[in-house]
Protein backbone atom coordinates (compact mmCIF):
# COMPACT_ATOMS: atom_id res chain seq x y z
CA UNK A 1 0.00 0.00 0.00
CA UNK A 2 1.20 3.38 -0.86
CA UNK A 3 1.64 5.68 1.81
CA UNK A 4 -0.70 8.18 0.38
CA UNK A 5 -3.27 5.69 -0.13
CA UNK A 6 -3.09 4.89 3.60
CA UNK A 7 -3.17 8.20 4.67
CA UNK A 8 -6.63 8.49 2.92
CA UNK A 9 -7.78 5.13 4.96
CA UNK A 10 -5.90 6.76 8.05
CA UNK A 11 -8.38 9.92 7.40
CA UNK A 12 -11.55 7.82 6.62
CA UNK A 13 -11.04 5.90 9.81
CA UNK A 14 -11.01 7.95 11.97
CA UNK A 15 -13.69 9.46 14.02
CA UNK A 16 -13.71 13.37 14.03
CA UNK A 17 -14.29 14.39 17.59
CA UNK A 18 -17.88 16.16 17.74
CA UNK A 19 -16.00 19.70 18.11
CA UNK A 20 -19.10 22.19 18.94
CA UNK A 21 -20.21 19.71 21.92
CA UNK A 22 -16.40 19.00 23.37
CA UNK A 23 -16.20 22.57 23.44
CA UNK A 24 -19.36 23.51 24.92
CA UNK A 25 -18.46 20.83 27.74
CA UNK A 26 -14.74 21.79 28.19
CA UNK A 27 -16.23 25.61 28.44
CA UNK A 28 -19.27 24.43 31.07
CA UNK A 29 -17.11 22.32 33.15
CA UNK A 30 -14.10 25.31 33.19
CA UNK A 31 -16.07 28.08 34.12
CA UNK A 32 -17.79 26.11 37.20
CA UNK A 33 -14.59 24.80 38.09
CA UNK A 34 -13.26 28.49 37.94
CA UNK A 35 -16.57 29.99 39.82
CA UNK A 36 -15.74 27.90 42.81
CA UNK A 37 -12.13 29.03 42.53
CA UNK A 38 -14.06 32.73 43.07
CA UNK A 39 -15.76 31.56 45.68
CA UNK A 40 -13.10 30.16 47.61
CA UNK A 41 -11.12 33.63 46.93
CA UNK A 42 -13.95 35.02 48.89
CA UNK A 43 -13.92 33.45 51.52
CA UNK A 44 -10.33 34.05 51.61
CA UNK A 45 -10.56 37.26 51.34
CA UNK A 46 -13.24 37.84 53.87
CA UNK A 47 -12.07 35.44 56.85
CA UNK A 48 -8.37 36.03 56.55
CA UNK A 49 -6.38 38.49 55.70
CA UNK A 50 -5.70 38.33 51.78
CA UNK A 51 -5.98 40.79 49.34
CA UNK A 52 -7.21 40.67 45.70
CA UNK A 53 -3.63 40.79 44.42
CA UNK A 54 -2.90 37.94 46.86
CA UNK A 55 -5.88 35.85 47.19
CA UNK A 56 -4.59 33.44 43.89
CA UNK A 57 -1.76 31.47 46.10
CA UNK A 58 -4.17 29.82 48.93
CA UNK A 59 -7.03 29.61 45.76
CA UNK A 60 -4.72 27.30 44.02
CA UNK A 61 -3.32 25.38 47.16
CA UNK A 62 -7.18 24.53 47.87
CA UNK A 63 -7.78 23.79 44.27
CA UNK A 64 -5.49 21.31 44.33
CA UNK A 65 -6.17 20.32 47.60
CA UNK A 66 -9.54 19.53 46.39
CA UNK A 67 -8.27 17.60 42.81
CA UNK A 68 -6.24 15.47 45.71
CA UNK A 69 -9.18 14.23 47.22
CA UNK A 70 -10.80 13.69 44.18
CA UNK A 71 -7.85 12.21 42.15
CA UNK A 72 -7.70 9.74 45.43
CA UNK A 73 -11.25 8.29 45.39
CA UNK A 74 -11.35 7.78 41.47
CA UNK A 75 -13.70 10.92 40.56
CA UNK A 76 -11.83 12.91 38.84
CA UNK A 77 -11.12 10.42 35.67
CA UNK A 78 -15.09 10.50 35.26
CA UNK A 79 -14.83 13.91 34.64
CA UNK A 80 -12.11 14.30 32.40
CA UNK A 81 -13.71 11.57 30.54
CA UNK A 82 -16.53 14.24 30.34
CA UNK A 83 -15.30 17.24 30.48
CA UNK A 84 -11.92 16.71 28.49
CA UNK A 85 -9.93 20.14 28.54
CA UNK A 86 -12.70 21.52 31.03
CA UNK A 87 -10.74 19.31 33.42
CA UNK A 88 -7.05 19.81 32.48
CA UNK A 89 -6.48 23.30 31.93
CA UNK A 90 -7.63 24.76 35.33
CA UNK A 91 -5.06 23.90 38.20
CA UNK A 92 -7.06 20.67 39.25
CA UNK A 93 -5.96 19.16 35.82
CA UNK A 94 -2.21 20.26 37.35
CA UNK A 95 -2.88 18.58 40.83
CA UNK A 96 -4.44 15.46 39.35
CA UNK A 97 -1.71 14.86 36.55
CA UNK A 98 0.73 14.83 40.28
CA UNK A 99 -1.79 13.44 42.89
CA UNK A 100 -2.39 10.29 40.22
CA UNK A 101 1.20 9.68 39.44
CA UNK A 102 2.10 9.94 42.78
CA UNK A 103 -0.15 7.45 43.48
CA UNK A 104 0.09 4.97 40.85
CA UNK A 105 3.93 4.91 41.42
CA UNK A 106 3.87 3.94 45.05
CA UNK A 107 4.54 0.16 44.70
CA UNK A 108 7.76 0.87 43.13
CA UNK A 109 8.49 2.51 46.68
CA UNK A 110 8.38 5.96 48.14
CA UNK A 111 12.14 7.17 46.96
CA UNK A 112 12.27 5.46 43.22
CA UNK A 113 8.44 5.32 42.56
CA UNK A 114 6.48 8.24 44.27
CA UNK A 115 9.82 10.44 44.71
CA UNK A 116 10.97 10.57 40.79
CA UNK A 117 7.62 9.96 39.26
CA UNK A 118 5.31 12.32 40.75
CA UNK A 119 6.15 15.23 37.89
CA UNK A 120 6.12 12.31 35.10
CA UNK A 121 3.16 13.98 33.50
CA UNK A 122 3.16 17.63 35.16
CA UNK A 123 7.06 17.85 34.57
CA UNK A 124 6.67 19.39 30.95
CA UNK A 125 4.35 21.92 32.35
CA UNK A 126 6.69 23.15 34.88
CA UNK A 127 9.80 23.27 32.50
CA UNK A 128 7.80 25.20 29.67
CA UNK A 129 6.36 27.24 32.51
CA UNK A 130 9.61 28.46 33.71
CA UNK A 131 12.09 28.42 30.34
CA UNK A 132 9.65 30.68 28.79
CA UNK A 133 9.01 32.79 31.65
CA UNK A 134 12.71 32.98 32.04
CA UNK A 135 13.02 34.14 28.31
CA UNK A 136 10.21 36.58 28.46
CA UNK A 137 11.81 38.18 31.74
CA UNK A 138 14.81 38.59 30.47
CA UNK A 139 13.96 39.68 27.46
CA UNK A 140 11.71 42.79 29.14
CA UNK A 141 14.81 43.56 31.98
CA UNK A 142 17.18 44.19 28.98
CA UNK A 143 14.68 46.05 27.26
CA UNK A 144 14.07 48.17 30.42
CA UNK A 145 18.08 48.75 31.03
CA UNK A 146 18.29 49.60 27.04
CA UNK A 147 15.73 52.28 28.07
CA UNK A 148 13.17 50.73 25.15
CA UNK A 149 10.08 50.00 27.47
CA UNK A 150 9.48 50.94 31.24
CA UNK A 151 8.06 48.57 33.99
CA UNK B 1 -22.02 38.67 41.82
CA UNK B 2 -20.67 40.16 38.17
CA UNK B 3 -17.04 38.22 39.37
CA UNK B 4 -18.55 35.41 39.52
CA UNK B 5 -20.09 35.53 35.70
CA UNK B 6 -16.79 36.66 34.35
CA UNK B 7 -15.09 34.11 36.06
CA UNK B 8 -17.42 31.83 34.93
CA UNK B 9 -17.34 33.12 30.78
CA UNK B 10 -12.82 33.67 30.96
CA UNK B 11 -12.21 30.47 32.63
CA UNK B 12 -14.49 28.87 30.44
CA UNK B 13 -13.36 30.11 27.65
CA UNK B 14 -9.68 29.65 28.73
CA UNK B 15 -10.87 26.02 28.60
CA UNK B 16 -12.68 26.05 25.78
CA UNK B 17 -9.10 27.12 23.71
CA UNK B 18 -7.94 23.96 25.40
CA UNK B 19 -9.92 21.80 24.03
CA UNK B 20 -9.95 23.46 20.52
CA UNK B 21 -5.74 23.48 20.28
CA UNK B 22 -6.49 19.46 21.33
CA UNK B 23 -9.39 18.25 19.08
CA UNK B 24 -8.56 20.76 15.85
CA UNK B 25 -4.76 21.11 16.62
CA UNK B 26 -4.48 17.37 17.54
CA UNK B 27 -2.16 18.02 20.06
CA UNK B 28 -1.96 16.05 23.48
CA UNK B 29 -3.09 17.40 26.64
CA UNK B 30 0.72 17.63 27.89
CA UNK B 31 1.51 19.39 24.60
CA UNK B 32 -1.87 21.71 25.18
CA UNK B 33 -1.03 22.28 28.70
CA UNK B 34 2.49 23.90 27.78
CA UNK B 35 1.31 25.52 25.34
CA UNK B 36 -0.96 27.51 27.66
CA UNK B 37 1.65 28.01 29.75
CA UNK B 38 3.41 29.62 27.20
CA UNK B 39 0.78 31.67 26.80
CA UNK B 40 0.57 32.87 30.16
CA UNK B 41 4.47 33.52 30.69
CA UNK B 42 4.27 36.05 27.02
CA UNK B 43 0.96 37.76 27.90
CA UNK B 44 2.30 38.57 31.14
CA UNK B 45 5.41 39.73 29.61
CA UNK B 46 3.41 42.45 27.78
CA UNK B 47 1.34 43.24 30.83
CA UNK B 48 -1.86 41.47 29.38
CA UNK B 49 -2.44 39.25 32.30
CA UNK B 50 -2.55 41.35 35.22
CA UNK B 51 -5.67 42.93 33.65
CA UNK B 52 -7.36 39.95 32.86
CA UNK B 53 -7.46 38.91 36.50
CA UNK B 54 -8.56 42.41 38.04
CA UNK B 55 -11.69 41.31 35.16
CA UNK B 56 -12.07 37.87 35.98
CA UNK B 57 -10.63 36.64 38.99
CA UNK B 58 -10.59 33.18 39.48
CA UNK B 59 -11.17 33.22 35.75
CA UNK B 60 -7.83 33.90 35.21
CA UNK B 61 -5.80 32.48 38.47
CA UNK B 62 -7.21 29.12 38.07
CA UNK B 63 -6.77 27.72 34.45
CA UNK B 64 -3.11 26.93 34.10
CA UNK B 65 -2.32 30.10 32.48
CA UNK B 66 -1.68 31.83 35.28
CA UNK B 67 1.27 29.47 36.48
CA UNK B 68 3.19 31.09 33.09
CA UNK B 69 1.63 34.29 34.66
CA UNK B 70 3.07 34.30 38.41
CA UNK B 71 6.52 32.83 36.82
CA UNK B 72 7.26 35.82 34.81
CA UNK B 73 5.51 38.22 37.09
CA UNK B 74 7.52 36.65 39.65
CA UNK B 75 11.05 37.10 37.61
CA UNK B 76 9.78 40.69 36.48
CA UNK B 77 9.37 42.10 40.47
CA UNK B 78 12.50 40.93 41.14
CA UNK B 79 14.08 41.91 38.21
CA UNK B 80 12.73 45.26 38.61
CA UNK B 81 15.08 45.55 42.38
CA UNK B 82 17.96 43.56 41.17
CA UNK B 83 18.22 43.74 37.73
CA UNK B 84 19.04 40.70 35.87
CA UNK B 85 19.99 38.53 38.70
CA UNK B 86 16.20 38.79 40.02
CA UNK B 87 14.95 36.82 36.45
CA UNK B 88 16.25 34.14 37.99
CA UNK B 89 15.92 34.94 41.62
CA UNK B 90 12.36 35.67 41.74
CA UNK B 91 10.86 33.03 39.40
CA UNK B 92 9.47 31.12 41.43
CA UNK B 93 8.24 34.06 43.94
CA UNK B 94 4.97 34.04 43.39
CA UNK B 95 4.01 30.87 42.44
CA UNK B 96 5.66 28.80 45.15
CA UNK B 97 1.90 28.08 46.68
CA UNK B 98 0.86 25.25 43.54
CA UNK B 99 4.50 23.51 43.52
CA UNK B 100 4.33 22.97 47.46
CA UNK B 101 0.86 22.48 47.67
CA UNK B 102 1.04 19.90 44.58
CA UNK B 103 3.98 17.67 46.10
CA UNK B 104 2.94 17.92 49.75
CA UNK B 105 -0.77 16.97 48.58
CA UNK B 106 0.57 14.47 45.80
CA UNK B 107 3.10 12.48 48.84
CA UNK B 108 -0.11 12.45 51.32
CA UNK B 109 -2.01 11.01 48.39
CA UNK B 110 0.32 8.30 48.16
CA UNK B 111 0.18 7.89 51.95
CA UNK B 112 -3.33 7.55 51.58
CA UNK B 113 -4.67 5.88 48.58
CA UNK B 114 -4.49 2.41 46.82
CA UNK B 115 -4.03 2.42 42.80
CA UNK B 116 -7.50 1.76 41.29
CA UNK B 117 -5.56 -0.23 38.87
CA UNK B 118 -8.11 0.30 35.93
CA UNK B 119 -9.73 2.87 34.46
CA UNK B 120 -13.87 2.79 34.74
Amino acid sequence: MKESQYETIEQQMTPTPPYVVNVLKAFLIGGLICVIGQAISFFYMIFFDFTEKTVGNPTVATIIFISMILTGLGLYTRLGQFAGAGSAVPVTGFGNAVVSAAIEHRTEGYVLGVGSNMFKLAGSVIVFGTVSAFVVALVKTVLVMLGVVTW
Amino acid sequence: MYTFIFAFLVGGAICAIGQLLMDVGKLTPAHTLSTLVVAGAILDGFGLYEPLIDFAGAGATVPITSFGNSLTHGALAEAEKHGLVGVVTGMFEVTSSGISAAIIFGFIAALIFHSKGKVN
